[in-house]
């Protein structure tokens, strides 16, 4: 049993693997050089085109305990990873490791293959069901929860090798260029896939919309595909949207945007070459609307966006307050239109959107994120992972990348949920630490931290509500009381992985 | 009863400003609170609306009267820290449940109570006189709860002029359309034309006793535009504030009755120029070759006090200006 910087217990190993505790966001530095793949051959006239998801796999070599992924642009209305791992299982494979972009919910699915040890573990975080499951004790099934820029350090360090990749294309031609923005299942940018084309020893394009050679434009090209395979129907791209993309209209959640503008003003960066990443909930975008007047009404002309893209953030570039938006994942089929029709709307891949280990990620260039959380504490760390009744039911994202890489990291949530305080004196969960988190708002007020004195003090030159988050956490529990700490097992059911790979905390089991 | 002057000792906590309490305090935004929700009353302290009405009345069905007044007793003794003015609606005192409102919520301190379908001057006194009998057992000064009116019939609109009058209680008059278009047997419409003439009169009325004019709510909550419109158009019939149904219209209704750059920095002028009559030792008060007399700076003070409250002065208005 170690402990980390944060005061964490965390098991030596864990899943065979050695735990390197967290210490601070920036005291890892890499060495050596990055992985890479085997050396081929295509001859001239040689087909990549297989008969069937089966035959691909077989020419894949792929065998029990190998590391198979996908990615996630489909979101809940992905069909590719249920059909991947039943194939996976007809043809009578164990102990596959899956280490896609992400799980949702849609892949509860997968949990009888999990128990029936077709699955083995996951090297990905995970939304839903599964997350509960392991939580409760009742899925053996040890996962490890990376934000999207640290899955890309640990693919490119060697440190997870991607034995398959499948890649849902939808649009592909015969030679595996592809394009995630045309076809019937498009879903825009393919950005968190180009990693895997990059690095796995196997890549599979499969595509519900073969189209003659060449496939244009091209996304990931036919240099780092090794086999092409239809499928009827990659998902449902509607279900991309994964929370509400309209402005909030309730009031509370309005409260919470008109404070975090208040940072966002008080901080000095909302000038010429503003840079911003906000999520796709309503309160988000309601702060997204007072950043889009402000900068309308300033006439402020921002350098980008990025992130996860909605058709709110392509409205703010058509009209000119951004420069460029740097699209790793596409929110909404409005950014999916945005996509094909703007050249400013740029897809990128994860590792130049967030990996800590690369020449320089997209995040470190942001000036303001505004972030969610299901927890805070006192320390100014963020739980996003866990929810309060202790269960991982939701995978890191950006989170901690962004956080890490921006000028400042607000993170927006009500006071209490339920009955429960969003103010703790520690976290269920760190997902991200409070040394890189800038300010944290509800509605009952503003809690700046330490790091940030200046705008501390321009807020309270500006009138705003701050207060010490020891106070606010006093003004919650005034009305939802102090709540009884969880139980939890000894067992550890998962780890969370800060982005330069040490363990940032470690998830147990329940009790009860 | 012990307790209750230990409660009533514990409005050291209440944030008042003893300048702009009573008549003259700012009431642009009312913010109705359904009595019977915790999750909204909770969410009260969050909202800078000038006040808020905790309704017992149209809010709470049937069956929930019992217990939403006591949770809104309990939700008030512990709002200690009040820092909007909480008037209470109750139900109408020709119910059973209007009395049985007062008698749980007035040893909670709210600071005054809306009464709905005060239609005859004979129903304000009625009130009037409960008030002083739960003061007077609670060990409260006589006058301590104000009193809000509701002119919402064809009958309260006749009466209100004598309404106004009734007792010193009274802080404002309310015009509340919706059940006044009903009274009407008429529709409410977005432009508001048939409401022209009791809006008119209840203004009148107010401004006739020295009481303030609130509007009625616009429901449609959605129609930010409106809403801005008619909030535009009661201020210029003389109204100084409005009820709301949603926080979401404060701020609107915070910006329309915002005063204009110009008058601040008349109002500003107007107050330096009595202090420097003052400090000369003259009566006579005079600001550009013109003289200033009482109601210029009775004006220049609400102006003052509403942009101080808006953040658009850094200062309060020093309220000995008034008294000389």
């Amino acid at each position: 049993m170690a402990r980390n910087a944060l005061g964490r217990e965390l098991p030596a190993t864990f899943d065979g693997k050695v735990v390197v505790p967290y210490r601070d966001p920036w005291s890892v530095r890499p060495t050596g050089d990055r992985a890479t793949r085997a050396l081929k051959r295509v001859d001239p006239g040689q087909s990549k085109v297989c008969q069937n998801l089966q035959e691909a796999i077989e020419r894949c070599g792929l065998r029990d305990g190998m590391t198979i992924a996908t990615h996630h642009h489909l979101r809940n209305g992905d069909f590719l990873l249920n059909h991947v791992v039943r194939m996976i299982d007809h043809m009578g494979l164990k102990d596959i490791t899956i280490a896609s972009s992400s799980v949702h919910p849609v892949h509860a699915e997968l949990i009888p293959l999990i128990r029936e040890g077709v699955v083995g573990r996951l090297e990905c975080g995970v939304n839903g069901l599964i997350g509960e499951l392991c939580s409760k004790g009742e899925l053996r099934c040890p996962i490890t929860v990376r934000s999207h820029g640290g899955r890309v350090r640990s693919i490119v360090t060697g440190q997870v090798p991607i034995d398959v990749a499948f890649i849902a294309a939808p649009c592909c031609d015969e030679y595996g260029n592809m394009s995630g923005a045309l076809g019937p299942s498009a879903f825009g940018s393919l950005g968190y896939a180009h990693t895997d084309a990059e690095y796995a020893r196997h890549v599979i394009a499969v595509t519900d919309n073969l189209v003659p050679f060449p496939a244009t434009p091209i996304s990931i090209g036919q240099a780092s595909v090794d086999w092409v395979v239809r499928m009827e129907r990659l998902g449902d791209p509607k279900k991309i949207v994964s929370t509400t993309t309209r402005v909030t209209t309730d009031p509370v959640g309005l409260q919470i945007a008109r404070y975090a503008t208040q940072v966002i003003e008080a901080s000095g960066y909302l000038r010429d070459g503003f840079a911003f990443q906000t999520g796709s909930g309503g309160t988000s975008l309601a702060v997204a609307e007072n950043v889009r007047n402000l900068m309308r009404r300033q006439k402020i002309k921002g350098s980008f966006g990025c992130g996860g893209i909605t058709g709110y953030f392509v409205d703010m570039l058509e009209e000119g307050l951004f420069q460029a938006l740097f699209d790793v994942q596409c929110f909404d089929l409005n950014a999916v239109e945005s996509i094909r029709r703007n050249r400013n709307h740029l897809e990128i891949s994860a590792d130049t959107y967030a990996n800590p280990f690369n020449s320089g990620a997209v995040v470190n260039k942001l000036d303001v994120v505004i972030l969610g959380a299901t927890e805070v504490d006192v320390d100014f760390n963020v739980n996003a992972n866990t929810e309060s009744n202790g269960y991982l039911l939701h995978n890191t994202g950006g989170h901690s990348d962004t956080a890490a890489g921006a000028k400042l990291a607000i993170i927006v949530a009500p006071s209490m949920r339920g009955r429960l305080p969003i103010v703790r004196d520690a976290v269920t969960t760190i997902t991200t630490p409070g040394a890189t988190v800038g300010a944290v708002v509800t509605e009952r007020g503003i809690a700046v931290n330490d790091r940030y004195p200046e705008l501390k003090a321009e807020l309270l030159r500006r009138q705003a509500p701050v207060k010490d988050i020891r106070q606010l956490q006093r003004e919650i529990q005034a009305v939802t009381g102090a709540p009884r700490p969880l139980e939890f097992e000894d067992e550890v059911v998962a780890l969370i992985e800060y982005r330069d790979g040490t363990i940032i905390d470690a998830v147990r089991r329940v009790r009860g | 009863m012990g307790s209750l002057h230990h409660r009533e000792a514990s409005l050291g906590h209440l944030k008042r400003d003893p300048a702009v309490a009573g008549a003259s305090r700012l009431r642009r935004s009312l913010l109705y609170v359904p009595g019977n929700m915790p999750s909204m009353l909770q969410n009260i302290p969050i909202f800078a609306a000038d006040a808020v009405i905790i309704d017992l009345e149209d809010a709470v069905p049937l069956g929930e009267k019992d217990a939403a007044r006591r949770l809104v007793r309990r939700f008030l003794e512990t709002y200690l820290d009040r820092r909007q003015e909480v008037l209470v609606r109750i139900n109408p005192l020709d119910t059973t449940w209007g009395a049985q409102d007062l008698a749980e919520v007035l040893p909670a301190l709210p600071d005054g109570i809306r009464l709905p379908k005060a239609d005859t001057p004979e129903i304000v006194e009625r009130l009037d006189t409960l008030l002083t009998e739960h003061e007077e057992a609670l060990g409260l000064e006589v006058g301590r709860f104000r009193v809000l009116p509701s002119i919402e019939s064809a009958l309260g609109v006749i009466n209100c002029i004598d309404i106004a009058a009734t007792s010193p209680r009274i802080l404002g008059l309310a015009f509340g359309a919706e059940d006044y278009t009903a009274s009407m047997e008429i529709e409410r419409s977005k432009g508001g034309e048939e409401l022209f003439n009791a809006r008119s009169r209840v203004v009148w009325a107010a401004k006739a006793a020295g009481v303030q004019a609130i509007d009625s709510i616009f429901a449609d909550v959605k129609d930010m535009d409106g809403f801005r419109r008619e909030t535009e158009l009661v201020k210029a019939l003389g109204y100084t504030g409005k009820s709301l149904v949603n926080p979401r219209q404060i701020e609107a209704v915070h910006e329309v009755f915002a005063p204009k750059a110009e008058e601040i920095e008349y109002a500003l002028a107007v107050v330096d120029a009595i202090q420097r009559a003052r400090q000369m030792g003259t009566g006579v008060i005079s600001l550009g070759g013109k003289m200033v007399d009482a109601p210029v700076v009775k004006r220049a003070m609400r102006v003052l006090r509403t942009a101080h409250a808006q953040g658009l002065v850094d200062t309060a208005p020093d309220e000995a200006v008034l008294h000389g």
